[in-house]
């Protein structure tokens, strides 16, 4: 059976395990926004935290993902529902990009523009959303671009600890010696880290600013 | 000191030190006052302490000895936001908020204010208007479609939307090529007149001082040399004013010799 009659025999299987995926990178994602950028911001605005924050999400970087899924999976709360567990390895994976961006965007704005600001009066607040965040929109769009991206392939391996998603197929047809089955997780995997990267690369064009 | 008058000081500079945190020194002990109404020039080469004088002013820095005092109060004492929104700003390459449209950067100030939008665009009509800019044309353009000249103007337009009763200029016209710089260096002694403000420039162009200055203030190393309205400028013994003007007495023979 090859895999074009795979899908065409179980298309909402594989519907399911794509929305499963998607929710997984999407849920890990938001976190990571949510944590990545603030923590950016403080890089930039203390440069002393640079080391040790960076560093941090280094390493959380180089640990081999399947290491990661298994070395949270002891850990209490997380251990005890497999999408948390992942949504957590994920997480991590997604902050250096995001957090390295959003420091060098913020660094990046032109000093004189800075200095203006600050002469006319506007406070921190004000600087920081009004001309430092537009400014550096791009570059931390670029980030959450390579995050996502990086984070569809990984998500791929949290069918390990039984979160679901596209990777059961890969795992499937790795124990069934099935290349159709394996092609049927990692077909739409793929398709999905470029539909994002297109998407995202669009968003990040359009928000650039001009000069 | 030179060239000193009895009237109201609305900027005063007392014994004041800005020494840098590696313990380098750029200002040593420097004491004057601005009046009201005046323009002020802090002339002096590279490294001289004009612009940290400058930033001082507006507490873009604070003195690590002595005290700077604007309205009577020193700036330490005052709410460095009130301060700064009493005080125009204009820096060298203008600094425009690069995602903002001339008319978004001009009224940037006064929109923080809260001040009603009905007022805004007249005013920043009224503004571009001043400094030579038609509104029609320019209001909806971005600062990377104007030219050195816009730009500068604009950010003239920009620091006085809020009406400030002082305004500092860190080499206004120094990115300018020269027949651009000597339009609109022109133009601003004309607006200088209108406006009755009291204006700081910073320049190292000892003919740009003569031109804007009531006095000039001449800094060298840290230290300030003599305070003098133009004309004693010219005349004076003290060695350091008198190279500036030996400089522009050659530059102008040459002129003439052409």
């Amino acid at each position: 059976m090859n895999v074009i009659q795979y899908f065409l025999r179980h298309p909402s299987e594989i519907f399911q395990a794509t929305v499963e995926h998607i929710s997984l990178v999407a849920a890990a994602m938001l976190i990571a926004v949510a944590v990545g950028v603030p923590l950016g911001i403080l890089v930039a605005r203390r440069p002393w935290l640079s080391k040790p924050i960076l560093g941090t999400a280094n390493i959380a970087e180089t640990i081999p993902s399947l290491a990661l899924f298994g070395f949270l999976l002891p850990v209490p709360w997380l251990g005890e529902r497999a999408a948390r567990l992942a949504i957590v390895a994920l997480t991590l994976y997604a902050l250096l990009p995001i957090i390295r961006n959003t420091a060098a965007g913020i660094a990046g704005v032109d000093p004189a523009v800075r200095e203006a600001a600050r002469g006319m009066g506007m406070t921190q607040r004000q600087i920081l959303w009004k001309v430092e965040l537009p400014l550096s929109l791009s570059t931390v769009l670029a980030g959450v671009r390579v995050a996502t991206v990086l984070t569809i392939g990984i998500a791929t391996i949290a069918a390990a600890v039984g979160a679901g998603g596209l990777g059961e197929y890969i795992f499937r047809g790795l124990a069934m010696v099935n290349n159709s089955l394996i092609l049927a997780g990692a077909i739409p995997a793929a398709l999905l880290a470029l539909g994002a990267d297109f998407l995202l690369s669009v968003l990040e064009r359009r928000l650039r600013p001009a000069r | 000191m030179n060239g000193q008058t009895g009237g109201e000081a609305v900027i005063e500079f007392r014994g004041v030190h800005y020494k840098l945190p590696n313990g380098q020194t750029l200002l040593n002990g420097v004491s004057f006052a601005i009046e009201r109404g005046e323009t002020l020039i802090l002339l002096g080469r590279s490294g001289a302490g004009k612009t940290t004088a400058l930033k001082l002013i507006n507490r873009l820095l604070e003195p690590s000895g002595g005290e700077v005092q604007v309205e009577g109060r020193a700036t330490v004492a005052w709410d460095p936001i009130a301060l700064r929104r009493h005080i125009g700003y204009v820096i060298q390459e203008a600094g425009l908020f690069p995602h903002y449209t001339v008319e978004q950067n001009v009224s940037l100030v006064p929109r923080l204010e809260g001040r009603p939008a009905a007022q805004i665009r007249p005013r920043v009509e009224e503004l571009l208007a001043l400094v030579g800019l038609n509104p029609r044309t320019f209001l909806q353009r971005y600062p990377h479609e104007l030219s050195g000249g816009q730009r500068q103007r604009v950010g003239v337009a920009r620091a006085l939307a809020a009406d400030p009763p002082i305004l500092l200029m860190d080499e206004p016209f120094g990115a300018l090529d020269p027949l651009t710089r000597a339009e609109v260096r022109n133009e601003f002694q004309a607006l200088q007149q209108r406006l009755g403000k009291t204006i700081v420039i910073v320049t190292h162009d000892t003919s740009e001082a003569l031109l804007l200055g009531t006095r000039i203030a001449l800094l060298e190393a840290g230290e300030l040399r003599g305070i003098y309205p133009p004309r004693e400028f010219l005349s004076s013994n003290e060695p350091v004013a008198a190279a500036y003007a030996e400089q522009l007495r050659r530059l102008e023979e040459f002129e003439r010799d052409e």
